[in-house]
């Protein structure tokens, strides 16, 4: 009670406070502007953006970029289907390599930790380049247009195996484990049954963010993938606008130009397809904001 | 069978605590375990490792043939890539970019983030400081596509909403996507939007980790609320923000990819020298498959300044406080 009174005693002055949340707010409204303001234009009418500009709120209001999109929905179902796949999939995938590694390591008397410390150290500090990794899965491993060029690449980070050992070495009692070898289970059980459902916080941190970067992720796609039937939604996007750009730089392109300018999708279906990426992130994200944050205060703890 | 099972559990439990080194079937089953793992290290950390002779090689297509016999097929070139990259115009203004703009948003970057955590760990409502948070941290899950699209729709040449405001007010159109000039405002404003929420939960963790009572005796001592962010709070952040700093200067040479390469809109000619760092440079050749052992000279150039710059920043880490070296 007397310590609660004394944090009252000790805020900052009402107006100071009041500075402050306008402060706040203005940034609050940064953050989410964008969003808004893309919004508006996917549900602008075409021809008030071409005679206007882009409003924030829209002259005349529209749903023909969405009736396109619904229109065109078997090409957009499709990039949204390699997209969850791909978020999906990495995800298990990256969390099983990831916390098997950790667990691996956090073992104290196992005979090659030594060897499989330096593995997951050394390429914390050197790796073989950007060039170099693409040349490998293009050339020797031929991921080139196969959808696990979208998902192997990303599945291990060093930094997470890291924090995973920690995680498992500081919260996992040795004594447990040893009582469950000692009744008979194996490694794989042990892992299976008693560490894994002891480490829910960390499994849903390093869950998300690599759920977050498999959905993010547009450059595995630009680098691997021409196959328009593995084109993620972001590799969607990142395509359109490079075909902008190219438009931009040849405007006298002639009339096979013209047509190809024609069939080009709209400024409000661009910005509808961004927004058909961000709603699900918009869902999802307040529900497990806190995983993130308490998942960036173990990654403080040293391992 | 199984009593001897049993009794050689029994065994591996002796020999643990007198710490005999004999394989055990613990072993193996721990070996199996980190099999996946280690094929993924071996053929996507490692396997690229040798991609690096490359850059010693004036690579050539041998047609009909794979990658591999190519690659041993081509000339032994020693260090001339090397030479040709680090004497062109294109390095001096990689390394001069890919430098300044870190600096510049690794200072920013700290300055705001602890900043606005100082600012909202004193708000009166807790509930508006989560919300704050909340929000605020929502910009650093959106990948930079999506953000190059934000962008575009404010700067727009014909229909942005900056051009619109600036022709209401009565002066000219800005061609945003032409004008270098503006480039390094606009990406460090990108930047610092995109990660300040993520820093500013980071430090608002250490703040709120600070013993109090060190402040109930700056109170009895009568110490303003300016006072005791000055004498408490900042010196009690000053080691994660040397942490910090030193981390992020170990990754000095390396840039956010998609932040160079879409915000500007994939780079048009114009901004080419403005807004060029090493790896829009690397992707661009891997884009054109034009002077690979180039690239490849540059990619390498760029792994052995990181190696550097880690262990450095690490030793210093290490200089300061042991307990924070990522080694």
């Amino acid at each position: 009670m007397a310590a609660k009174k004394i944090k009252n005693l000790n805020q900052i002055k009402n107006s100071t406070n009041i500075l402050f949340n306008i402060l706040f707010i203005i940034l609050s409204f940064i953050c989410i502007f964008p969003v808004v303001f893309v919004f508006s234009i996917s549900i602008s009418d075409e021809q008030s953006i071409q005679k206007y500009g882009y409003q924030i709120i829209p002259k005349i209001l529209s749903n023909s970029a969405y009736v396109f999109l619904w229109n065109e929905r078997k090409t957009i179902l499709q990039a949204a289907f390699i997209s969850i796949f791909v978020t999906a999939a990495g995800t298990v995938i990256s969390v099983m390599l990831t916390t098997l590694m950790g667990y691996v390591l956090s073992r104290p008397v196992y005979k090659l930790k030594n060897f499989f410390t330096w593995v997951v150290f050394i390429p914390m500090i050197f790796n073989g380049g950007m060039l170099s990794g693409y040349v490998v899965n293009a050339n020797i491993l031929h991921l080139r247009n196969t959808v696990w060029a979208l998902i192997l690449p990303l599945a291990l980070s060093s930094f997470n195996v890291v924090i995973c050992k920690t995680f498992f070495r500081t919260t996992i009692p040795d004594s447990i484990i040893e009582s469950a070898k000692i009744d008979g289970a194996s490694q794989l059980v042990i892992f299976g049954r008693i560490v894994l459902p002891l480490s829910k916080p960390i499994l849903a941190t390093i869950g998300l963010f690599a759920a977050f970067g498999y959905w993010n992720d547009w450059f595995q796609s630009s680098l691997y993938i021409t196959d328009k039937k593995l084109q993620s939604l972001q590799a969607m996007l990142n395509l359109v606008q490079s075909n902008i750009e190219y438009l931009a730089n040849n405007p006298y392109g002639g009339l096979s130009m013209q047509m190809y300018k024609a069939s080009m999708p709209t400024e409000s279906v661009r910005m509808a397809i961004a927004i058909v990426i961000i709603i699900p992130i918009a869902l999802v994200y307040p529900f497990f904001q806190r995983y993130f944050i308490s998942g960036l205060t173990i990654g403080a703890v040293k391992g | 069978m199984k009593r001897i099972f049993n009794k050689s559990k029994e065994n591996n439990h002796f020999k643990l605590k007198t710490k005999i080194k004999k394989w055990t079937m613990d072993d193996t089953e721990l070996t199996i375990l980190a099999i996946p793992s280690f094929i993924w290290y071996l053929l996507f950390a490692y396997l690229p490792m040798f991609g690096i002779i490359i850059a010693f090689k004036n690579y050539k297509i041998s047609p009909g043939h794979g990658f591999v016999y190519s690659l041993f097929k081509s000339n032994w070139v020693g260090f001339d890539n090397f030479k040709y990259f680090i004497f062109s115009n294109a390095f001096t203004m990689l390394l001069r970019n890919t430098i300044l703009y870190n600096i510049v948003f690794i200072i920013l970057g700290v300055i705001v983030a602890v900043g606005f955590a100082m600012m909202i760990s004193n708000l009166h409502s807790k509930f508006a400081s989560k919300a704050y948070q909340t929000i605020m941290f929502f910009p650093y899950f959106m990948s930079w596509v999506v953000v190059a699209y934000f962008v575009y729709a404010v700067l727009s040449p014909e229909k942005g909403y900056l051009n619109g405001i600036i022709t209401l007010l009565g002066g000219e159109k800005i061609m945003w996507y032409q004008e270098p000039k503006y480039w390094p405002f606009i990406l460090t404003f990108m930047r610092i939007w995109k990660g300040m929420g993520y820093g500013m939960v980071i430090y608002l963790a250490s703040i709120t980790g600070i013993d109090y009572s060190l402040y109930e005796a700056a109170i009895i001592d009568g110490a303003s609320k300016w006072q005791q962010a000055k004498f408490i709070t900042l010196p009690c952040l000053k080691p994660i923000i040397v942490m910090m700093l030193i981390l992020d200067t170990g990754k000095i040479f390396y840039s956010d990819f998609g932040l160079f390469y879409q915000i500007p809109a994939h780079i048009p000619q114009s901004l080419y020298s403005t807004v060029s760092t090493f790896d829009t440079y690397i992707y661009n050749a891997i884009q054109t498959q034009a002077s690979i052992g180039r690239a490849a000279a540059a990619s390498f150039f760029q792994s052995i300044a990181c190696c550097i710059t880690i262990l450095l920043a690490n030793w210093l880490v290490s200089k300061i406080d042991n307990e924070n070296t990522i080694i």
